[in-house]
């Protein structure tokens, strides 16, 4: 218990390095920079390792707890989300989908319709946009709770009524968050894709509603569905593991809780960046 | 108590112990000290001189940076999942109370109870009622702690940590910040308890509390200890603090003694 959070951060003692002296050079200061990195990456590396560990061997543990925690957390980083989310495929369906079927309407290249309405929404802007916008309402949400509870010491107060900090706390926002990805990312897509036909319809573009979502089933298969759902649950996972570990890891005293909020969301942001990359590779060797 | 042997619950031997907030800092070097089962301890020190430290480390939520600490024969260094019985064992209250703001009075009595899965609901329940009955705590049992004078939340935390019947109640700093009456009724709970009270089966709970005022516990029964200038002295029963040549505990009994500025 006390050991799994311990375990992680020891790995990642970064604050020896941020308050030291700022070297001088430009070459000591890169290698300053690259060194906390990789101690970051270390850390959060331990920290994601520990947390699958814990749902794994704790799974249906303390259920009358851990329960309502994960339905809370599903309903904050999920159904609370759903009206921000209609709005989102609303504009994305008249910016983007609407905008390239009047295009290709224009180029006489609707035979083209589906497969790049796959490509860049269900493959790419839908997920990667819902686990911004998600990262943003949510994820800075965590930081902050995070490190204040750890500013407050409640952290030692769950391990002295004998309870896994990492279960009670980072467990369910976890699971809640890569639930609420996932299902935030399909209404994303089919909101976006809706209102897309609706925007080129009204622009009087000649594509019939049934040759429009025709193309694109045709266009989808199977391993979209699979990528699609493995990716959203990567950004879930990974976005959740991020902004816990800078809530927890390292700020015990309040005024450091927004410094950290702002250094946990630019991770956040690179990380997923990272895991979009892994998944394009993966479907350029599929 | 009687003076029959009675098996140690909390043993540390040549323990340095470190500060929370930089765990590599010591702030009380060499401790042995010898908890024995049914003893009442308080451990006075000024601010600042390691006591929430010593609590965390006697409650196993620390471990020495040289030395050992045991807890029911148990070293505080292996506390894991295996030995969760042991830390159970323990009750811990925090200096503040440290309480969940997010929950209710009556859901923070009652998480512990809820996440150690034995437990069943109506077990939970009573259990429940009880401690909130027991410290008086019944109308304010939905309302959250950020609500409450700190008075009461001292209460509450007591009541946390009495939820899963510890036979070791750690208190830091208990009486801090509580009024006259509140400091009286707490003082008188507390000798309820190290007797044997029935929120704890009637068996008798062995007590460690610390202070930085000693006046407001002077008991012939019970043992003192002092923090000072990082050193653990056990100083004895109340009448050898009384007579105890350290200028740290003139200070803590607020006798006059010359001061440099």
């Amino acid at each position: 218990m006390r050991g799994n959070l311990a375990k992680a951060f020891q790995l990642a003692n970064t604050q020896v390095f941020r308050h030291a002296t700022a070297p001088k050079s430009l070459t000591d200061q890169l290698g300053r920079k690259l060194f906390l990195a990789i101690l970051t990456v270390q850390g959060l590396g331990a920290f994601a390792l520990i947390t699958l560990g814990v749902i794994l061997k704790k799974s249906g543990g303390a259920p009358g707890v851990i329960r309502p925690r994960v339905r809370q957390e599903i309903s904050r980083a999920g159904v609370a989300l759903l009206p921000m989310f209609l709005f989102a495929a609303l504009a994305l369906g008249f910016l983007v989908v609407g905008q390239t079927v009047s295009a290709l309407a224009k180029v006489g290249a609707t035979n083209y319709l589906g497969s790049t309405m796959v490509i860049v929404i269900v493959r790419e802007i839908g997920p990667l946009l819902t686990a911004m916008l998600v990262l943003a309402r949510v994820g800075t949400a965590n930081v902050i709770e995070l490190g204040t509870a750890r500013a407050l010491g409640e952290v030692e107060a769950l391990e002295a009524l004998g309870i896994d900090p990492v279960h009670y706390l980072i467990v369910p926002r976890v699971v809640g968050m890569a639930a609420g990805i996932f299902a935030l990312t399909i209404y994303l897509i089919l909101g976006a894709l809706g209102s897309g036909y609706l925007f080129a319809f009204l622009q009087d573009v000649p594509l019939t509603p049934g040759d429009y979502f025709k193309q694109i089933t045709e266009a989808l298969n199977w391993l979209d569905f699979a990528l699609l759902a493995l990716k959203t649950l990567a950004f879930g996972f990974f976005i959740a593991i991020v902004t816990c570990y800078h809530g927890l890891a390292q700020p015990l005293r309040l005024e450091d809780v927004s410094r950290v909020a702002v250094r946990a969301v630019t991770q956040g942001v690179i990380v997923c960046v990272f895991v979009d990359t892994v998944f394009i590779v993966l479907y350029l060797l599929t | 108590m009687s003076e029959t042997f009675q098996p140690v619950v909390l043993e540390m031997s040549a323990a340095s112990i470190g500060a929370l907030r930089d765990t590599s800092h010591v702030v009380v070097a060499d401790v042995n000290w010898s908890v024995a089962a049914g003893e009442f301890w308080v451990v006075a020190g000024q601010q600042q001189s390691g006591k929430s430290d010593l609590l965390m480390h006697a409650a196993g939520l620390m471990t020495p940076l040289q030395g050992s600490c045991r807890v029911f024969g148990c070293e505080t260094r292996d506390f894991g999942e295996a030995q969760i019985a042991e830390r159970l064992r323990v009750g811990f209250v925090f200096a503040g109370g440290k309480l969940f703001n997010q929950l209710t009075v009556a859901e923070n009595i009652s998480l512990p109870l809820r996440y150690q899965s034995h437990h069943n609901l109506p077990e939970i329940s009573s259990r429940t009622v009880a401690l909130l009955e027991w410290l008086e705590l019944t109308p304010f049992a939905d309302s959250t702690p950020a609500s409450l004078a700190a008075n009461w939340r001292q209460r509450v935390a007591l009541a946390r940590a009495l939820a899963l019947q510890p036979e070791l109640l750690l208190l830091d700093q208990p009486l801090g910040g509580l009024g006259t009456r509140h400091r009286q009724w707490l003082l008188q709970f507390l000798d309820q308890l190290w007797r044997g009270h029935e929120l704890s089966g009637g068996r008798p709970m062995t007590i460690v509390a610390t202070t930085d005022d000693l006046r407001a516990w002077p008991h012939p029964q019970r043992k003192f200890a002092v923090l000072d200038r990082k050193t653990f002295s056990v100083l004895g029963a109340w009448d050898d603090v009384k007579s105890a040549p350290h200028h740290a505990v003139k200070e803590l009994l607020a006798e006059p003694v010359e001061t440099t500025i």
